[in-house]
């Protein structure tokens, strides 16, 4: 009788890590790690052996040292005496500002042309499709130094405002001023304001210390500064908002329970806007206008061409890709949606806002804030008319100024992933949630 | 009885419809008048194109297209204005060719009519075939022709391809696959590093054959963005294919490095990216390594479309049925086979618009470069409007830089058109 021999033993050859399927994938793995490690590692060696002979180890207290350039449009206190960081966060706040207004009139434009190019009006429908393709089928970079030269060469300049019969005169009852060094807009003020509160202010610095009981800081006290104005007037519109509905609310019950519905506009925009009236009149609201003194205007706020062209042709620009995704959007809406709506006996607006639109704005909702963030990005380009960004001033000037090139694009770029992870982030979340779920 | 009986023996001829659904004024009340609101639109458009039209036809057809200077057009145009033609007259050429020297404008047109006649077979499928192997010889003739010297490095670097392939069929008969395909990666790059550029000294030293080098920084105008545009495209594809197939891999690491990858690439502004390649590609490359500054750009554009391109290809990955997947696996194919048989050519048809997309994207792209100093048209234009002669003109500089790119750009958009409905198989 012969034994049966225990199955052979599986003994382990190098070959099995190629051959074999149950290991080969960890043996591609383990290689590519190795190649990657071999890669970044030769890269560093070579950036520190580099930065070794040229004398400048990475280093990032640079950051503390005075900036020692100005930043023509800031949104908090800075002067040349700050610190290169300091500059960067101006320059970080004013990509948000442009990227934001951006998106806004860039968003209300898309809607707009996207609607428009579906119009069954064959000339308007037309002339939108006109609209897109010019301006998606060239670079955003080309708009925006023209959009800069038009403003610059076109306007005309504060000297033609001047003397009896002047070349150029003010709008909308000489409150706005369009000249050629930008455009001069009211401003808000207020002579009664609560005045502002600083954040981490620094009370033995010089800036800290009140030249009177009572009196206002100074601006550059602590890193930034509160109005107190605005909290109030936010403060007492959403109040106003809240009461307002409230009283919606108290007529939808009534309606519910008699039939009737009492009329309450008067009072829903009473309760709206009287406290905010007056609490302007309380703060001593008034519009602060551009004055031509001597070779240019003064009060006002200003917008600088170079925002404004910023501002101008990427909300174009963007507007035209956001036209296509809502039509894209729109047209994806099979008719049987609608027709199933009307069968119902919804009305045709119920029909818009409960079926058409939460299944459209479940298609167009992702690759919008995706242009956002196009935008967001795009926005890096404001260096090419010399508006202060991000780039402007920590991968410009203060690149420049300091020598630190390595540590300053990668700071920017840090930055610049921190803003798109934060609105990738977002849409995911909004993907999650409007998700089909599907069985 | 008188009986009458009226029965049709012929039947009416059909009425037209009534004049105001058919012709002229049918198209017109359908399309332009079909209620009010749609009325005050047409009529505020036709307002807008008659205002536009009025203000344009004149200015653009002004006899100043050989005016010497921005004041010497004012003065033909006179007091009515127009447009000052003159500058266009005098620097287009220099707009579409930079600096590049005018003796040698032969060599850029060549490149691009031969970019022409390579693309053809890969666009167009009622071209010969035969055609194909021009373009596979074109990467090796272009930077020749644009860059010139020594016909010998093209001819050498076209080599290393040759070597890898009779490596690969060599090692196969003895080793078998594997060793093959790692010996056809090693001896090519062998050859490249070490032994490309004496051979090619050699042969030249031997047999001189070459054409006048051209340096990098003379190259500019829309000919520097076409150049850049072309091989950016051109090398993106693929490239974006892998990190597309990386991500969508079940091995963690090559997952990882592709994810962080694309999203590194993709979360940063392309100008971060140029300035790295202006200011710090050579701090990451050994101590004297110097390498020219269209590559560097080139690299650059590359990778960031890549990742792009990736996550377009990601896309048309995702919408293919999983069943396509396992229909592959069920013939036995393997990994490479099943992509390029299977998955790849349905995947690439999903993604088509996006993929051109991309590529138009990149090449508007281009136009960053003149931020990083380089004379592309916008850079150019800088230096045109600064000019003494010419400052102060706007419109025809930036109106005919913009109609090339648009030219450009429509004409691929259109491309992708045809494709897709070329390429439409699905019911309809």
């Amino acid at each position: 009788m012969t034994e049966l021999a225990d199955p052979p033993k599986e003994s382990f050859r190098l070959g099995m890590l190629i051959y074999d399927t149950r290991y080969r994938s960890l043996t591609i793995q383990v290689v590519a790690l190795i190649g990657f490690l071999v890669l970044v590692g030769w890269l560093i060696n070579n950036t520190a052996n580099n930065l070794a002979t040229l004398g400048k180890p990475i280093n990032f207290s640079f950051l503390n040292d005075t900036a020692g350039y100005d930043i023509n449009q800031r949104l908090l206190d800075y002067n040349s005496q700050s610190t290169h960081w300091r500059a960067a966060v101006m320059g970080l706040l004013n990509t948000l500002l442009v990227a934001f207004l951006g998106c806004v009139t860039a968003t209300i434009i898309g809607i707009v042309v996207g609607v428009l190019r579906l119009s069954n009006n064959w000339l308007v429908a037309r002339l939108m499709t006109i609209y897109v393709e010019t301006f998606r089928n060239v670079p955003v970079l080309l708009w925006i130094v023209f959009s800069m030269a038009l403003l610059i060469e076109t306007l005309p300049s504060p000297r033609d405002f001047r003397g009896d019969d002047p070349a150029a005169s003010m709008v909308l009852f000489d409150s706005v001023a369009i000249t050629n060094r930008g455009i001069y807009i009211p401003e808000p003020l207020f002579s009664r304001g609560f005045g502002d509160i600083p954040v981490f202010p620094d009370r033995s610095s010089e800036a800290c210390v009140a030249p009177e009981p009572g009196a206002l800081l100074n601006d550059s006290c602590g890193l930034f500064q509160i109005s107190l104005n605005l909290i109030a007037i936010l403060a007492v519109t959403g109040a106003g908002l809240w009461g307002s509905r409230r009283i919606r609310r108290r007529a939808d019950r009534i309606q519910a329970e008699t039939g009737d519905r009492p009329t309450t506009w008067y009072l829903r925009l009473g309760v709206a806007l009287v406290p905010l009236v007056g609490l302007l009149w309380a703060l001593g609201f008034h519009l602060g206008l551009p004055e031509l003194k001597g070779f240019n205007f003064v009060g006002g706020t200003h917008l600088r061409n170079s925002l404004i062209a910023l501002w101008f042709a990427l909300s174009l620009y963007t507007a035209s890709f956001i036209a296509e995704i809502v039509r894209g959007g729109i047209l994806a809406i099979s008719k049987g949606q609608t027709e199933a709506a009307a069968a119902l006996g919804l009305r045709p607006k119920r029909i818009m806002n409960l079926v058409i639109l939460p299944q459209a704005l479940r298609i167009i909702i992702p690759p919008l804030i995706s242009q956002y963030l196009n935008l967001t990005k795009n926005s890096s380009l404001a260096i090419a008319v010399g508006y202060m960004d991000l780039t402007g001033t920590l991968m410009g000037i203060t690149l420049n100024q300091s020598g630190r090139e390595l540590e300053a694009v990668l700071l920017g770029m840090l930055i610049y992933l921190g803003i798109s992870l934060s609105i990738s982030g977002v849409m995911n979340w909004y993907n999650n949630r409007v998700k089909l779920v599907e069985r | 009885m008188h009986k009458t009986q009226f029965v049709r023996t012929q039947m009416l001829e059909p009425e037209e419809p009534p004049v105001s659904s058919r012709g002229m004024v049918g198209w017109l009340h359908a399309n332009l008048f079909s209620n009010a609101f749609n009325a005050v639109l047409s009529l505020l458009s036709l307002a807008a194109i008659y205002w536009i039209l009025s203000q344009v036809l004149p200015w653009m057809f002004s006899p100043t297209w050989y005016g010497t200077s921005l004041e010497n057009c004012r003065e033909i145009n006179g007091p009515a204005g127009g447009a000052c033609w003159g500058v266009i007259r005098e620097r287009w050429l220099q707009l579409l060719f930079g600096f590049y020297p005018s003796e040698l404008y032969w060599r850029p047109i060549a490149t691009f009519l031969l970019l022409a006649v390579a693309l053809a077979p890969v666009l167009f499928t009622s071209v010969p075939r035969k055609l194909m192997y021009f373009t596979a010889v074109y990467p090796f003739l272009m930077p020749w022709l644009l860059w010139g010297g020594s016909i010998w490095n093209p001819i050498v670097a076209a080599m290393g391809f040759a070597l890898g392939y009779g490596v690969y069929r060599v090692i196969y008969d003895h080793f078998g696959n594997l060793a093959a395909s790692i010996g056809a990666l090693v001896a090519p790059v062998l050859w490249w590093l070490f032994l490309a550029a004496p051979a090619s000294s050699l042969l030249q030293g031997v047999i001189p054959l070459g054409i006048e080098p051209v340096q990098s920084r003379l190259f500019g105008g829309f000919m520097l963005s076409l150049t850049i545009g072309v091989v950016g495209i051109a090398l993106s594809l693929p490239l974006g294919i892998l990190l597309a197939l990386g991500r969508q891999s079940d091995l963690l690491i090559v997952r990882s490095l592709s994810v962080g990858f694309i999203e590194f690439i993709r979360g940063v502004p392309l100008i971060t990216l140029l300035f790295v390649a202006s200011t710090l590609l050579n701090i990451f490359m050994p101590p004297g390594t110097n390498f020219d500054i269209i590559l560097r750009v080139i690299i650059m554009v590359t990778l960031f479309a890549a990742a792009y391109m990736a996550e377009v290809i990601r896309g048309g990955l995702a919408a293919l049925p999983r069943g396509q997947y396992e229909a592959a696996d069920a013939l036995g194919l393997d990994f490479w086979l099943a992509q390029r048989l299977v998955i790849m050519p349905q995947a690439l048809k999903i993604s088509i618009p996006g993929i051109v997309s991309t590529f138009i994207g990149m090449f508007k792209d281009t136009t960053l470069v003149s931020i990083i100093g380089l004379l592309d048209p916008l850079g150019l234009l800088r230096s045109i409007r600064a000019d003494a002669n010419w400052n102060g003109i706007v419109w025809e500089l930036y109106g005919f830089v913009a109609l090339l790119f648009f030219i450009a750009c429509f004409s691929m958009s259109r491309y992708s058109l045809y494709l897709e409905r070329k390429l439409r198989t699905g019911h309809q």
